[in-house]
């Protein structure tokens, strides 16, 4: 059921509130290199995510860690409208945003087993990963606090005059975190280009949207500052594509900020400890069999005659070989050496 | 009965003022709200009504007149049919200061209020000196020394850097059109633009959040907070943030900003808004804590920190910022963060303190040398990291020691000090040492119980007394 009202509201979002230049809502036209390339790189987040929570259940991995399946079409299709110097941040829920950054799933790996070759020397784990290189700013761990901290680096390009954009994801949950709105008044005053990627899986740990949110549709939540939204079917890669690249243009012209409620939905637990009781197991399974991210680019793929049964097999097959080279790796790569506990407090 | 017009307090921290204009004349009338005279503080030009109908019958105080004490008469209002000659007869002389008034400038009562033009630097305040403090030894001899404010200290500093390192930008609430809450930042908007000094919406948690990306992207930010009171609301930012992501990258994450802004007790303005946040922030690995007590180490460690590639927190004083000590005047003056400095040598017992706490102790030991005792007074500077040398190496010689602090006592700054006097000079120590501080209460309101909760010169002396065994 909930899964069906998604699909309204994605199909009525249009707001007097949304720029002139975004009536057009239709998913991005995918070529067939585009498909693939797409398929490729959520299936990379699928099974590296699906290996993590398999080597969490081995006691290979501690601590929190929270899962991205079923999230995957959000960051490859905001990935796809982004260019060299853009900037990612992101709460908690990161592996998928890492790997969609371009970074070494080894590393990623080795950074969730607390390995001296994780990206963060084993000190950061899970909620904690960085990389400049690929412009990925982290992996927050505080509820919402990476949103200030991305309209900081919005502030940077702003302050060196470049037309970069600053992508900030948080969820439905830090969506009701005071200095998100702090946030969204500075970004809108200042004309700050920072996009703000709202995930809403439809729960915050425990407590779903409508038990959590008065105002549900997140898509409004910057419209007392004058900041335009749009609701986004989130399952759809295109659709996630075409609505980034209309807010990526939107940031770079310095209209300020833009808001994506990227509506999607998280197949696991909030953590490895969830047991998500708190849903019905035929919801879950409505949705997989429904919006599936991965799903829906195979059927196109299939459908089109793009690809056979044996070439998507294939692709498969090369992304396993890439998850379990750097579960091998994690799991043999030494621990940090003991030296390490004084290091990086200060530089 | 002609009325006494008074010169007004303007601000919980302001002893004395500057008659910097009279707009009515002897003879004129005046009426309630009508603006009789424009006053200067060091923070402001701020301009005084009359309170009641009449004539303004003589003018105690001329125009121009430096340092007048709050309460001094500076006018008679006289009603209708009074002999404003009575009224001459009656009142008092003006309180005359001891000090030769200041320079004055052109049109300073223009600077606050019209913030267009550049604010030029005020003429040293003709405040009297702080009590000495010995001269830094990184200063070279023959140095010519300028009487500079703490607070004229703190914006040539931030100028400096400024000038020096584009990346260096202000961030804060009323920091550029306002020119500072406190003025620090007087002049920096004229010189360095919008761009550079930001005004922000009153929004600590986001602002300091803000500052913090863009300090992770890069930038150096100087964010100042209006008082360290209200960057509680920053606190996440500023701990989880800007002190744990160097570590929790493994190194990789930078970020190279500064928190500024006076702490500790302000005058009458009770609990909310007096409180000192020493060992809050000491406490955390990751941070430096910074917290000067004279103009030149105010100038040389913010001119430290703006470069410093860690997060620091930058402890200043409201109180201090009128208060003027000799600057070295050099091109570049800038002191190592985590220096402890003696400020006053002595040989019977040892006063550590910082900040504030140094005009408790300084004071204090010019009694004791009164009385015979000789007190060594170590300034801190820096609270993490913390110069345990400096302090040992005077314990060791004295055998006995104070801390003396705002805060309170329990998980202090002093409980620190004294567990590291403790560990590290135990068997060279005559005496337990003494913890002075705030007492153990918030902070009221009331003038006379504010004193009480505040540590003391007296109790300063007492202290260093009784570990001295008299």
């Amino acid at each position: 059921m909930a899964a069906a009202k998604a699909k309204d509201a994605t199909s009525t979002s249009a707001r007097s509130s949304a720029p002139k230049d975004t009536s057009d809502r239709r998913p991005a036209e995918f070529t067939k290199a585009d498909e693939f390339d797409a398929y490729h790189r959520m299936l990379l987040i699928r099974r590296f995510e699906e290996k993590a929570g398999q080597m969490y259940g081995m006691g290979l991995i501690g601590g929190f860690c929270h899962l991205y399946i079923g999230q995957e079409a959000v960051v490859i299709g905001m990935q796809l409208a982004l260019k060299e110097g853009d900037q990612v941040i992101t709460g908690y829920r990161d592996h998928g945003h890492m790997l969609a950054c371009g970074m070494d799933p080894k590393g990623v790996m080795a950074e969730l087993t607390g390995r001296r070759n994780g990206y963060s020397k084993g000190k950061g784990g899970s909620m904690h990963m960085f990389s400049i290189e690929k412009s990925f700013y982290g992996g927050h761990g505080i509820v919402g606090a990476q949103v200030s901290l991305g309209t900081g680096l919005a502030f940077s390009n702003r302050y060196r005059d470049n037309d970069n954009v600053a992508l900030t994801y948080f969820g439905d949950g830090a969506a009701n975190q005071g200095q998100v709105y702090e946030s969204f008044n500075m970004a809108e005053l200042w004309k700050l280009p920072v996009i703000y990627v709202i995930e809403n899986n439809r729960y915050a740990m425990g407590t779903s949207v409508t038990r959590s949110s008065a105002q549900t549709d997140f898509s409004k939540r910057g419209l007392s500052f004058n900041i335009p939204g749009e609701q986004v079917d989130g399952m759809d890669v295109r659709a996630v594509k075409a609505a980034g690249e209309r807010a990526v243009k939107w940031c770079r012209e310095g209209k300020g900020p833009f808001i994506l409620e990227m509506q999607t939905y998280r197949y696991r637990g909030h953590s490895m400890s969830d047991p998500a009781k708190y849903r019905s197991r035929d919801e879950v399974q409505k949705v997989r069999a429904e919006q599936d991210p991965i799903e829906q680019v195979r059927h196109r793929l299939l459908e089109k005659k793009w690809a056979s049964e044996d070439d998507l097999k294939k692709i498969d097959a090369e992304v396993r070989d890439i998850v379990n080279e750097a579960a091998e790796f994690a799991t043999h790569d030494p621990e940090p050496d003991p030296s390490e506990l004084w290091t990086d407090v200060l530089r | 009965m002609p009325i006494q017009v008074l010169m007004p307090a303007l601000s919980p921290t302001m002893e004395k003022g500057n008659l910097a204009k009279w707009i009515k004349k002897e003879g004129d009338k005046v009426a309630p709200g009508d603006v009789i005279a424009e006053i200067e503080t060091d923070k402001a030009t701020m301009e005084v009504e009359a309170v009641d109908e009449g004539t303004l019958g003589q003018i105690l105080v001329p125009e121009g007149t430096a340092d007048v004490a709050v309460n001094t008469p500076i006018a008679t209002i006289v009603a209708e049919g009074e002999d404003a000659s009575a009224a001459k007869s009656e009142s008092k002389p003006p309180q005359k200061s001891t000090e030769p008034p200041a320079a004055k400038e052109e049109k300073p009562a223009e600077l606050a209020k019209n913030a267009k033009e550049p604010a030029q630097p005020k003429p040293a305040a003709a405040k009297p000196p702080e009590p000495a403090t010995l001269p830094d030894p990184d200063v070279p001899e023959g140095t010519e020394m300028v009487a500079m404010t703490v607070r004229e200290a703190l914006r040539d500093a931030m100028v400096e850097e400024m000038r020096r390192d584009d990346t260096v930008f202000v961030i804060g609430e009323e920091v550029a059109e306002y020119q500072g809450a406190y003025k620090v930042t007087q002049g920096l908007l004229q010189e360095f633009g919008a761009k550079r000094v930001v005004d922000t919406p009153i929004t600590e948690h986001g602002f300091a959040g803000l500052g913090v990306g863009a300090a992770m992207a890069g930038l150096r930010p100087i964010v100042e907070f209006m008082t360290f009171n209200f960057a509680m609301q920053a606190m996440d930012q500023i701990i989880n943030s800007a002190a744990k992501t160097l570590y929790m990258s493994g190194g990789q994450m930078r970020c190279p900003i500064v928190f500024r802004g006076p702490n500790g007790a302000a005058a009458r303005v009770a609990a909310q808004h007096s409180q000192d946040y020493s060992s809050w922030y000491s406490h955390v690995p990751g941070l430096k804590v910074v917290a000067p007590y004279t103009s030149a180490d105010a100038k040389g460690l913010l001119k430290a920190a703006i470069r410093d590639p860690n997060p620091i927190i930058f402890l200043e004083n409201e109180i201090l910022y009128g208060h003027t000590f000799p600057v070295p005047k050099l091109d570049d003056y800038v002191l190592p963060i985590g220096k402890a400095k003696i400020a006053r040598a002595g040989k019977d017992v040892t006063l550590v303190s910082w900040s504030m706490g140094m005009t408790y102790a300084l004071k204090a030991a010019e009694e004791l040398a009164g009385e015979g005792i000789e007190a060594e007074v170590i300034d801190l500077r820096t609270l993490r990291p913390m110069d345990t040398d400096t302090v040992l190496a005077s314990v060791k010689k004295t055998g006995r020691a104070v801390t003396v602090e705002e805060g309170w006592q329990q998980s202090g700054v002093g409980a620190e000090i004294a567990a590291r006097i403790m560990e590290g000079a135990f068997d060279y120590l005559d005496a337990p040492v003494m913890r002075v501080s705030g007492k153990d209460v918030p902070m009221p309101y009331a003038a006379n119980l504010e004193k009480l909760a505040l540590p003391s010169v007296a109790d300063v002396v007492e202290a260093a007394k009784a570990v001295c065994y008299r």
